[in-house]
């Protein structure tokens, strides 16, 4: 919803901290994933992530989230599906150029960013989306990253 | 100025040490001096004299001409084919790519074959919406945005790879800019932009319409902070400036074409006039004169929609060349003119289309 996602812009930084808490306690949770296996665990963590992502962010569920670099404001409701700022059309209102009634999604994103601890991140060059990721959960992805980056740090401590 | 190892018209320069490309453009800005360049209005039609035609209104006032890329959402002749016609007879091109047509596979393959054709210059560009365009009902693709066509653009030339990894036997020797509108919100964060642009690969920035000194101003020293505007890895910034043919025109392009900030001063300046045309051409040298010297500008952009002939006259009176005459086919040899050229002779033998 277009109100709330404004909200959640304006309250970056709590996000940021929710964010930060949450993404660990799922990593914890690698054994459970294992165990019901990262496939079978696949459609129902996407549901309630759509669910959750969709009422906050109006998230598109592209499966490769940046809502952390974005200033938690979702690039992919950009008509033009811009990852990395905004394009030259903004209007003097910071209307959309292409949406004149919606404010411009990188404005918001920007604003977002400055009241973030890790705010800066807006300036890292993202990478063009992946479209097979289309629909799937961006939560199991990171946790599954992490716990492989963990796994591979210990075995490489354990080598030395 | 004249390069000692200039080569037969159709033929690359030299890349010297310290450049990426075999262009005159960089060439020019490398040198230091005011580059100026402008653009082509594509034609609605496969006649090949017509791109040379446009071209050569530019003959002996600029470094290099911008092919746009379907701009305003506009159908016209493909910036591949309008820089490759060019490139034929030496003119040095800017080829614009926005990423509002094609995908990633489309774009690389496009890059390629420009490259090949002699297009030395890659200008990176999101693109207008399809809304503003005479083709509403097309889907927008929109696959990349101009900052990884940027960086992208970067790794087929400097590491020789495509996206997917898959190696380039020989890499497109292109030039990188990135276009930047510091006229529109949100500007604190325009010259952070920049330097984005500039880590994903961009070497030269050309601007939107430039109708606020001021803001300009503020735009140039914020990219003096970021430390973007010296050393090897400098950027070269070029502002967009142009003629308002009328107060009427210069409202429909403030309403109409997006991004272009149009300060309400502006307008009531040219309605008082007696000569609209006339003013706007004298706000254009002007804001031409006061740009030159905002410390850290390399050059202009001149967009001159329509009114192509009005830009000789506007060099000429700014004298922002200095006595420079950019190359242009003929310049140095008659027998290498344009063959479209208001210079040439009647009996030239015409270019195959």
């Amino acid at each position: 919803m277009y109100a709330v996602r404004r909200w959640v812009v304006r309250h970056a930084r709590g996000f940021e901290r929710l964010y930060q808490a949450f993404e660990p306690l799922l990593v914890k949770l690698h054994p459970v994933w294992r165990r019901i296996g990262y496939d079978r665990a696949e459609a129902p963590v996407a549901a309630v992530e759509k669910g959750v992502k969709g009422v906050l962010f109006d998230c598109r569920m592209c499966g490769q989230c940046v809502l952390s670099s974005t200033g938690m404001s979702c690039p992919m409701n950009c008509p033009k599906n811009l990852r990395n700022g905004p394009c030259g059309g903004v209007r003097q209102d910071g209307g959309c150029e292409v949406v004149p009634e919606m404010r411009c999604v990188w404005i918001d994103a920007w604003e977002g960013s400055r009241r973030m601890r890790y705010g800066d991140r807006i300036q890292v060059v993202q990478e063009p989306v992946d479209h097979r990721l289309q629909g799937s959960s961006s939560w199991l992805r990171v946790v599954r990253e992490r716990a492989e980056e963990a796994r591979q740090s210990s075995q490489g401590g354990a080598e030395t | 100025m004249k390069f000692d190892d200039e080569p037969v018209p159709g033929y690359s320069l030299p890349i010297l040490p310290g450049h990426v490309s075999p262009g005159r453009l960089e060439r020019v800005l490398r040198a230091g001096k005011f580059a100026v360049t402008s653009e082509i209005d594509p034609p609605d039609s496969a006649d090949p004299a017509e791109v040379l035609k446009r071209a050569a209104i530019f003959d002996g006032y600029v470094d290099a001409i911008n092919a746009t890329d379907g701009s305003g959402a506009h159908c016209h002749m493909s910036s591949v084919g309008v820089c490759s016609l060019l490139t034929r007879v030496g003119y040095a091109t800017i080829l614009q790519m926005s990423c509002r047509d094609r995908n990633r596979i489309a774009m690389q393959g496009e890059i390629l074959g420009a490259a090949a054709m002699g297009a030395c210059n890659l200008l990176c560009l999101t693109g207008d919406g399809v809304q503003a365009g005479d083709h509403p009902q097309a889907k927008p693709v929109f696959d990349l945005d101009s900052m990884s066509l940027l960086e992208i653009a970067r790794g087929m030339r400097d590491e020789s790879r495509f996206q997917s990894g898959r190696r380039i036997e020989l890499p497109p020797r292109i030039f990188l800019g990135a276009a930047e509108n510091p006229f529109v919100p949100p500007q604190a964060w325009r010259p952070h932009r920049v330097a984005k642009k500039v880590a994903a690969g961009a070497q030269f920035i050309q601007m939107q319409y430039c109708f606020d000194v001021p803001q300009l101003r503020d735009f140039m020293s914020g990219l003096g902070d970021l430390g973007l505007l010296e050393g090897p890895e400098r950027v070269f910034v070029l502002p967009g400036i142009g003629p308002l043919a009328s107060a009427r025109s210069a409202r429909w392009i403030r309403d109409h074409v997006p991004g272009v900030h149009i300060p309400d001063a502006v307008i009531a300046r040219l309605e008082g006039a007696r000569d609209q045309k006339e003013e706007g051409k004298r706000l254009c040298m002007e804001l031409l004169h006061q740009i030159r010297e905002i410390p850290g500008v390399s050059g202009a952009h001149i967009m001159a929609y329509r009114q192509e002939h009005s830009v000789a006259e506007i060099i000429e009176a700014t004298g922002v060349l200095e006595g420079r005459v950019p190359w242009y086919p003929g310049r140095d040899d008659p027998s290498e003119r344009n063959p479209e050229s208001p210079e040439a002779s009647p009996e030239a033998e015409p270019l195959q289309g």
